[in-house]
């Protein structure tokens, strides 16, 4: 068979390969797609551009930043750590 | 900051220690914003979201038991939070994303089957940054369907765990798996389109 023809294998192979990516697919799952990736260019070629995909999320920081905390904003919230330092000492023995 | 380092700063928070208050709030309040900037796509609401998940922090530690589960405790709030701001989200409306969609195009080229994709093997890891990428990258995210919008900031940009994602989201873990892949494939989709499209340093730029 053309290797590269739209096949069975290729459909079920795009189903699992985020799980294949996150290693959560079970042993015999995973050499069955080992298997398919090996005979098959385009996967192999699909599966490394959703690997980037998820690396590219990984190292993504945003471009939007909240504006500095205002002072009224820091003191309710340096209160509110106040309190929890109280309770947990209440709470201790 | 990594989450080794955030579990050391909630035990630091606990103990008083100087600058841990400041070092906290600095660090989970971009963080919160940065997901709820992109899930209510309002700037005053993810400042809102912000602070109102920093003050449920302070007022329910004594609730954490366990330091290290820090990031998903605080996500499980911000998310709650993010919820109540829902009345004017700006995105798409939450359609399924179907997976034969998603799957490339094929095209007959040479008598061989070949799909269609842009060439990701020449974007070399370290440019996976540069900026084009980076606003495509926003551009795509934002664009999902809200369901897949929290699933891939969580798993794949904060990088909790299905289970973590599972129980912040109130999901089960498989639909976690499923809606997670699905946001993958239409992310990469995007980037695909953008990769074919323009010139991309390190890239070709045939546009199809």
């Amino acid at each position: 068979m053309d290797p590269h023809q739209p096949s069975e294998r290729c459909k079920e192979t795009f189903a699992v390969l985020s799980d294949y990516l996150n290693l959560d697919l079970p042993p015999e799952a995973c050499r069955e797609v080992e298997a398919h990736l090996e005979g098959c260019s385009p996967c192999v070629e699909f599966a490394e551009s959703l690997r980037k995909t998820v690396e590219l999320c990984r190292r993504y920081k945003p471009t939007e930043l909240p504006l500095p905390l205002g002072d009224s904003a820091r003191e309710q919230l340096r209160e509110a750590y106040q309190r929890m330092l109280t309770a947990s000492k209440t709470a201790r023995p | 900051m990594e989450r080794e380092d955030e579990i050391e700063l909630a035990r630091q928070l606990i103990a008083e220690e100087p600058k841990a208050f400041d070092r906290f709030v600095e660090h989970f309040r971009a963080k919160i914003f940065h997901y709820s900037w992109l899930m209510c796509g309002h700037r005053e609401d993810a400042e809102e979201v912000a602070q109102e998940t920093l003050l449920k922090v302070f007022e329910n530690f004594g609730q954490l038991h366990e330091p290290e589960r820090i990031r998903p405790w605080v996500f499980r709030i911000a998310k709650n939070a993010c919820l109540m701001k829902r009345r004017k989200s700006v995105f798409a409306p939450n359609a399924e994303l179907s997976l034969d969609e998603l799957m490339p195009a094929r095209e007959q080229r040479g008598g061989q089957f070949k799909i269609q994709i842009a060439d990701w093997s020449r974007i070399p890891e370290d440019q996976l940054l540069q900026s084009e990428l980076k606003d495509s990258l926003e551009t795509a995210i934002g664009e999902l369907p809200e369901v897949y919008r929290s699933v891939i900031l969580l798993r794949d940009v904060e990088e909790l765990s299905t289970k973590e994602a599972a129980q912040i989201l109130d999901l089960s873990e498989d639909v976690v798996k499923t809606r997670l892949h699905r946001a993958r494939l239409a992310v990469r989709k995007k980037l695909d389109e953008h990769l074919r499209g323009a010139t991309v340093p390190g890239g070709r730029s045939e546009g199809g």
